[in-house]
């Protein structure tokens, strides 16, 4: 049974539906990646998950369970969390109030699981108290990640987790993206930066205009020619 | 000395009340993202039900403070449940609106309920100032208000630096969108912001009312500086109000001061003026505040 | 019913006509700035007290105790009113006009606050808390009721001059300007239109309808001061008005005017008729009312009685390309 599964899912924010009859499934383990020109809805089918559209048609389903038009709140407490592209920390929190913040639904001890953290994100630690809008790109994305793995979420969603970022901390990302995965996450990634992304994931969607283009394991749509015309070696 | 006595320590008493009532303010406008127009009449409701807990127990109004908080937390959850909740996805001018109408509703029942003649918390009895080096005075009253606005400040400080609920509310306010997206109960963080909000109004209409009297008005005469302390220290810095409130009570004495020669700077019929002076000069020149807060 | 009472009621309907009809005015000017704008103008009151101050300077006697010995005549002080008002809302725009709404909120409801505190304090020119009296009215030396009826009519004249002009603006490309700048301001803004000034503009001409409205009150009254310029009763009620009439509409202005000064100066008529102590408190309990009836309106009937009726966005577009 899939981890997450969308399931011919229509909507959009206003009147107008961005998405059309989308459908993408997770398995367990796995790094899936959903990649198109811009405007294809790529971050409106991962919002859509988390109940932040408003949907005209379709389902979404956790490990089964019918999780369509759920309250964000609900959603992260079953464990899916989000990583937006935009204000994704708290700017004038620090570091580590950042991190606290999202352990906020955990009642137990998350001390252990922030040292953890801070292992993972080795330069978060040594800025715990400043504030995470004073930090670089960069730092700002390891920190936005670390705050959602702070719940040990049973899958990890990033909507374009290396957009802006310097090549050296492109590359950092995505290694701790394999960090993650191989920890037992499995992962939703939409990239603008499909070589490289599609390179780190099992498999991957091709949205454009709201609708499923194509899909494939990443290495098949790595070396696909027409996705390579479509994106121009990005 | 006469500057000291008769102008920078009622502009430091003024400051305090209004930094208490801006701190409000500004953690409302910040969280909920609308001007509480209604904020003084939080004000004037815990300076009214204070004098009633007076009447009833005898008791010292800083003693029955903090019962007098806990009621008018519970008005404040109350009016946010009934007429601000609605709203939390519309506009915020229509959440203004409604804000101006239940400053007038808590405004008219204060005046049924009391009447319009003015109160005192204690009647008849004058307190001598105390002298400090011939010509220091200071009378006790201001003492107390100035020590347990300081005491307030710094309980307010610990609830939003070291308390789950108080950074909440801080993340809250950074971007309520994030906040919802991490799980954080927004409906949870809006109900603290209204009880510490509430409870810290409730504070400055004490002192106020303690160190004149209380009024049906002095809920209006109290918001428009206190919004102005609010907007110079930066909406959605509740620091920023604590330094915006004292600049504009300062302000507001120190105006009347005969600076240059020997009348005063401005008439002190003026004096309610500067506050609003000051508030439109920061909302045209810099309306993050003097600490960058939020600019909508 | 003795011919003595119905007197009695036809006076008190003129006087309810000629009150609606000058918060109609006012309503219709709010209505300029927020139903068709979307600016947030909580100082009313300031702009209604410039008006009446100027008017009741202009056409009064020669007084030790204040400004005035011009006694023009009450039309011209009327023009008087409207132009002064336009002056200072023009430089109110100038400041505020950027501001977001709830910053020009607090910034509007200071400044009226501001211009009050100097109308009270300049007693040179004001009278202070005193305040102005003797002011002509029109068409006084006719004899009761034509008196009145004549006032209300000339009321009533102006709103209905008004309606026509500022619906013939709604309907011109000015007014559809308006409506395009307040639905959409980046789209208006990449078109090339200079949002700001059309803002302004639009805040001046509802402040005039506010100065107009403060003058003929105070002819009305006949007396001008301090207290008659609450700014809860005036921007409030207004507001209300413009609320639960209908905003973004001229018809629901004038609705929601008449209707709620009906309500407003009958319910004072029926607490009139308490016994005393409790006819004191009736007035709170009235504001009251009004407070919470906007929160009824609010919450269930925002559009109001008469919700404006927006073209559809083909319609927009069939009436902007034939300009």
């Amino acid at each position: 049974m899939s981890v997450l599964s969308i399931e011919n899912l229509s909507g959009g924010y206003g009147e107008a539906d961005i998405l059309h009859e989308v459908s993408l499934e997770i398995d367990t383990g796995e790094i899936v990646v959903v990649i198109g020109p811009n405007g294809a809805g790529k971050s409106t089918a991962m919002k859509a998950v988390f109940g932040l559209l408003r949907l005209s048609g379709g389902s979404v389903h956790l490990a089964g369970e019918d999780i369509t038009n759920m309250d964000p709140a609900q959603v992260v407490n079953k464990g899916v969390c989000y990583v937006p592209q935009t204000n994704n920390v708290f700017p004038t929190l620090t570091v580590q109030e950042n991190l606290e913040m999202g352990a906020y639904i955990r009642n137990d001890d998350f001390r252990p699981r922030l040292l953890e953290i801070y292992e993972m994100f080795p330069p978060l630690a040594e800025k715990k108290k400043q504030a995470a809008g004073e930090l670089s790109g960069g730092q700002r994305q390891m920190v936005a990640m670390g705050k959602a793995l702070m719940l040990e979420p049973t899958i990890l969603m990033l909507d374009e987790p290396t957009a802006g970022l310097s090549p050296i901390y492109r590359n950092e990302i995505f290694q701790i993206i394999r960090q993650i995965n191989a920890s037992g996450v499995p992962i939703l990634m939409v990239e603008q930066n499909a070589k490289q992304s599609l390179a780190v994931a099992n498999r991957g969607y091709v949205l454009v205009d709201g609708r499923n283009r194509t899909t494939g394991k990443g290495i098949d749509l790595l070396n696909d020619p027409e996705i390579a015309k479509m994106f121009l070696g990005g | 000395m006469d500057f000291i006595n008769f102008y920078l320590i009622p502009g430091i008493v003024l400051g305090s009340i209004y930094a208490l009532g801006a701190i409000g303010v500004s953690l409302v406008f910040g969280i909920l993202r609308f001007a509480n127009f209604a904020h003084g009449e939080l004000m004037l409701i815990g300076a009214y039900i204070t004098y009633s807990l007076i009447q009833f127990t005898g008791l010292h109004p800083l003693v029955v403070l903090p019962i007098a908080m806990l009621f008018t937390s519970l008005v404040a959850l109350g009016i946010d449940h009934s007429f601000y909740k609605p709203f939390r996805a519309s506009k915020s001018t229509i959440v203004i609106v409604a804000s101006f109408g239940i400053a007038l509703m808590a405004r008219s029942a204060v005046q049924i309920i009391w009447g319009v003649d003015q109160f005192s918390y204690s009647p008849g009895r004058i307190q001598m100032p105390m002298v400090f080096f011939d010509t220091l005075r200071i009378s006790p009253k201001h003492i107390w208000i100035v020590s347990f606005t300081l005491v307030l400040m710094a309980i307010t400080h610990v609830i939003l630096s070291y308390t789950r609920a108080g950074k909440a509310m801080r993340a809250m306010s950074d971007s309520a969108e994030l906040a919802r997206l991490t799980g954080i109960n927004t409906e949870n963080v809006v109900k603290t912001t209204w009880v510490l909000g509430a409870s810290l109004a409730t504070a400055a209409g004490v002192f106020l009312g303690w160190d004149s009297h209380l009024h049906s008005m002095m809920g209006f005469y109290m918001l428009l500086p206190m919004f102005a302390a609010a907007i110079l220290g930066g909406i959605g810095q509740p620091y920023g109000a604590m330094v915006g409130g004292l600049i504009v009570g300062l302000a507001e004495e120190l105006s009347a001061y005969p600076w240059i020669g020997e009348n005063p700077l401005l008439s002190p019929a003026y004096k309610a003026g500067v506050a609003f002076a000051l508030m439109i000069i920061m909302l045209i020149w810099r309306p993050s505040g003097l600490f960058r807060g939020r600019v909508f | 019913m003795d011919s003595a009472q119905a007197y009695g009621y036809m006076l008190y309907f003129v006087s309810l006509m000629t009150m609606g009809g000058i918060y109609a005015i006012m309503c219709l000017g709010l209505n300029i700035q927020w139903g068709f704008t979307g600016l947030f103008n909580a100082g009313i009151a300031g702009f209604f007290a410039i008006g009446a101050y100027v008017s009741a300077i202009l056409t009064t006697a020669e007084s030790s105790s204040h400004l005035g010995g011009y006694e023009l005549p009450i039309a011209l002080g009327l023009v008087g009113a409207m132009a002064v008002t336009a002056a200072i809302a023009w430089l109110v725009g100038l400041l505020c006009i950027r501001l977001r709404s709830d910053y020009l909120a607090i910034a509007t409801i200071g400044i009226g606050e501001i211009f009050r505190l100097i109308l009270k304090n300049e007693i040179w020119a004001t009278n202070g808390a005193r305040g102005i009296a003797k002011i002509p009215l029109p068409f006084e030396t006719l004899s009761e009721p034509w008196n009145k009826i004549g006032f209300m009519l000339l009321v009533l004249a102006v709103v209905a001059v008004f309606y026509f002009l500022i619906e013939r603006a709604r309907l011109a490309p000015w007014g559809r300007l308006m409506t395009g700048i307040r639905e959409n301001e980046y789209s208006a803004r990449a078109a090339g239109k200079n949002v700001e000034r059309f803002r302004i503009e639009a805040f001046v001409c509802g402040s005039i309808l506010m100065g107009l409205a403060g003058g003929l009150t105070a002819h009305y009254i006949k007396f001008i001061g301090p207290g008659a310029t609450e700014p809860l009763t005036t921007t409030f009620l207004v507001w209300v008005m413009l609320i639960a009439g209908g905003s973004g509409n001229n018809r629901g202005a004038v609705l929601g005017a008449f209707l709620l000064w009906g309500i407003w100066s009958f319910s004072e008529v029926l607490t009139g008729r308490l016994p005393a102590e409790l006819a004191v408190k009736a007035a709170y309990f009235r504001i009251f009312l009004i407070g919470l009836l906007l929160q009824v309106v609010l919450q269930r009937y925002a559009g109001g009685i008469l919700p404006e009726r927006r073209p559809t966005t083909a319609q927009q577009s069939v009436e902007a390309s034939s300009q």
